[in-house]
């Protein structure tokens, strides 16, 4: 595949130890308490697999680490240096090479893959208006060299919605890719794939590693998340419940382990 | 899956399918009223008549293209015009005039977008009640009567905004050319450029498209919604101007009759009513059909109580044939809603609450 050999290699950093750390994050949606006391760090080229139920708040999590929400009290560190709330945003966390790759809220259904590939980062004139010719050409390369599509019947100009789960995967996955992301945070990005699809989904998330990056992986299967990632953070109820890693435990253990506790909780 | 190419090639060419109807209805009155639709005059008065409409329709689609709807624009039409004519008139002063009446359309969008984008209020819902409040206020102002700008044919602001490039008392149809006519012209092309090639226009589709997926990509949703609406209050406070001169006179309910003309021109023009996708060529062209379709209908000889049953008829067929060919995934969600919506309301018989049929029966859930 060539997603290896275009993945940029991770630029020379070494003035910080964690990615991203949280420290006491709290969140409430009116009277719900989705986020409880969180503190997590992630190192800078570690994969951590984030695991729990619908509704623990693996979503409200990552929505909250990447500006999405605003935490209701708690502090955020970036490569060690701690965010201004106020004005954190997702446009921040784009500046900071912090990219989210959701399920299935990530493009833009009816608009082109170009405008898809830029939105939110455009390259444009002083006027704002976007240099179209540009743009539909890194996206071209980006298409080919990155992720792959080779004559498949899709360009630039084709809409999301003429592609298929897997394809959109990789167009998002591509994007988080050419904009050099330092964290790539992948939310569940296996679900309502086939076989195949997945395989690939799982090498880029080594690749994420290999190439010296950082990774938040939230997945329902177990298996996927055990086979890739460094370390397991399990969320209940909005909390964090335990810290396991996977070579500690073979996948039934863990499934096991799971049962369990939600059995005592 | 969805079929890539070659019906979608035809497509390529921005409002290609409402160009060929127009064409066509025009085709159809050159034939059914030749002596006015192959005479120059009737062209004239569309230049000169058109700009409101225009204007409107245009800036309605950066609305609907994101998704939202605004039906507040008549009372805009209302109150900026209040504002104009008696700036223009009681106070006489000019320009100062202008730049107010375009500020009093900023401040009714501004107030449109926080409700909706800031607050929360669906666009429907919101829009329909600073309709009602602000023709509310144009009505106390003006205590209900009407303007008479009788001499604003000699100032320079008439001149600017709706003079005509001939001798302005001759009535030989080269000397009708309004200028009105060439800033809606102006403003329309300048306005595709931002559409289709501006970091606005962008945020403005994948709003439309979704506003999740514009949060998640890094839009400021809340503060593109307050300029969209901006923009949409200043358009049809240009329009308000362009009426009250063109007629020289005001009057409380000149914006009545664009509300469903301004919708239904947009979505003729083939702009989604799903918001995501929109084009400024397809509605000049829905507002050109929406405009000769009142002139065409009664100089073909058919009372003027036709021409809002053939509008409301071409509307329809339009968003039908949208619906069919170009979203098709989106037209079995509509059916489904649609399905869904009669099933609780109608087949249930009064009385018997609590076995609702299981929804398995109406089919899969189309948003599942």
């Amino acid at each position: 595949m060539s997603l290896a050999s275009s993945l940029p290699a991770a630029s020379p950093r070494p003035d910080f130890r964690d990615i991203v750390r949280l420290e006491g994050v709290q969140k409430w949606f009116g009277a719900v308490h989705a986020l409880r006391n969180i503190n997590m760090a992630v190192g800078r080229n570690e994969i951590v697999g984030l695991i729990g139920d619908n509704g623990a708040g693996k979503s409200t999590l990552i929505k909250t680490l990447t500006g999405v929400y605003k935490p209701t009290s708690g502090r955020i560190f970036v490569r060690d240096r701690e965010i201004d709330l106020s004005d954190y945003s997702v446009g921040t966390a784009h500046e900071l090479s912090i990219e989210t790759v959701y399920q299935d809220k990530s493009l833009g259904e009816k608009q082109p893959l170009w405008r898809n590939f830029f939105v939110g980062r455009q390259i444009v004139n002083r006027f704002g208006f976007i240099n179209v010719k540009k743009e539909k050409q890194i996206a071209g390369e980006i298409l080919l060299n990155t992720i792959g599509f080779r004559g498949a019947g899709i360009s630039v100009d084709s809409t999301v919605n003429v592609l298929s789960g897997g394809e959109r995967q990789g167009i998002a996955i591509g994007r988080a890719m050419h904009f050099n992301s330092d964290l790539i945070i992948l939310d569940e990005p296996t679900a309502a794939l086939g076989v195949k699809e997945v395989r690939k989904v799982l090498d880029f998330v080594r690749r994420i590693k290999s190439a010296g990056h950082a990774a938040i992986y939230i997945e329902h299967n177990l298996a996927h998340v055990h086979e890739v990632a460094d370390r397991l953070v399990v969320l209940d109820k909005g909390e964090i419940v335990s810290e396991i890693l996977p070579k500690d435990m073979t996948v039934a253990e863990l499934t096991e382990y799971l049962i369990d506790m939600q059995h005592k909780r | 899956m969805t079929p890539r190419p070659r019906v979608r090639s035809l497509f390529q060419i921005e409002g290609l399918p409402i160009i060929v109807v127009f064409a066509l209805i025009l085709g159809l009155f050159m034939y059914t009223a030749p002596e006015v639709f192959l005479a120059p005059n009737i062209y004239m008065t569309f230049l000169s008549t058109a700009p409101p409409l225009i204007l409107l329709a245009t800036g309605l689609t950066f609305v609907i293209a994101a998704g939202e709807i605004d039906l507040s624009f008549p009372a805009v039409i209302a109150f900026s015009g209040f504002v104009f004519a008696i700036l223009f008139k009681d106070y006489n002063l000019g320009w100062i005039a202008v730049v107010a009446t375009l500020a009093s359309g900023a401040l009714v969008g501004i107030v449109n977008g926080y409700l909706i984008a800031s607050i929360g209020i669906p666009s429907f819902i919101a829009t329909l009640g600073t309709q009602f409040f602000w023709s509310g206020i144009a009505t106390v102002l003006s205590g209900g009567k009407s303007y008479a700008l009788r001499g604003a044919e000699d100032t320079s602001v008439w001149w600017w905004i709706v003079g005509r490039f001939g001798d302005p008392n001759s009535y030989a149809w080269q000397d009708q050319l309004s200028i009105q006519a060439l800033w809606t012209l102006l403003i329309a092309v300048f306005l595709w450029f931002i559409l289709n090639r501006h970091r606005f226009g962008e945020h403005v589709l994948f709003i439309g498209d979704s506003n999740d997926v514009s949060r998640v990509v890094g839009i400021n949703v809340v503060a593109e919604k307050i300029k969209l609406y901006t923009l949409m209050g200043v358009l049809a406070s240009v329009a308000a101007m362009m009426l009250t001169l063109e007629n020289k006179n005001f009057f409380g309910n000149q914006g009545q009759g664009y509300l469903l003309t301004a919708i239904a021109a947009v979505l003729i023009g083939g702009t989604s009513i799903f918001g995501g996708r929109a084009t400024i060529v397809g509605t000049f062209f829905g507002c050109c059909i929406i405009w000769m379709l009142e002139a065409g209908l009664v100089a073909t000889g058919l009372t003027g109580a036709w021409v809002r049953t053939v509008q409301g008829l071409i509307f329809l067929v339009s968003i039908i044939f949208y619906l069919f060919v170009e979203e098709p995934q989106r037209r079995a969600e509509f059916f489904a809603r649609f399905g869904r919506r009669t099933d609780s309301g109608g087949r249930d018989p009064v009385g018997k609450v609590p076995a609702r049929p299981a929804r398995e029966s109406l089919g899969p859930d189309p948003k599942s």
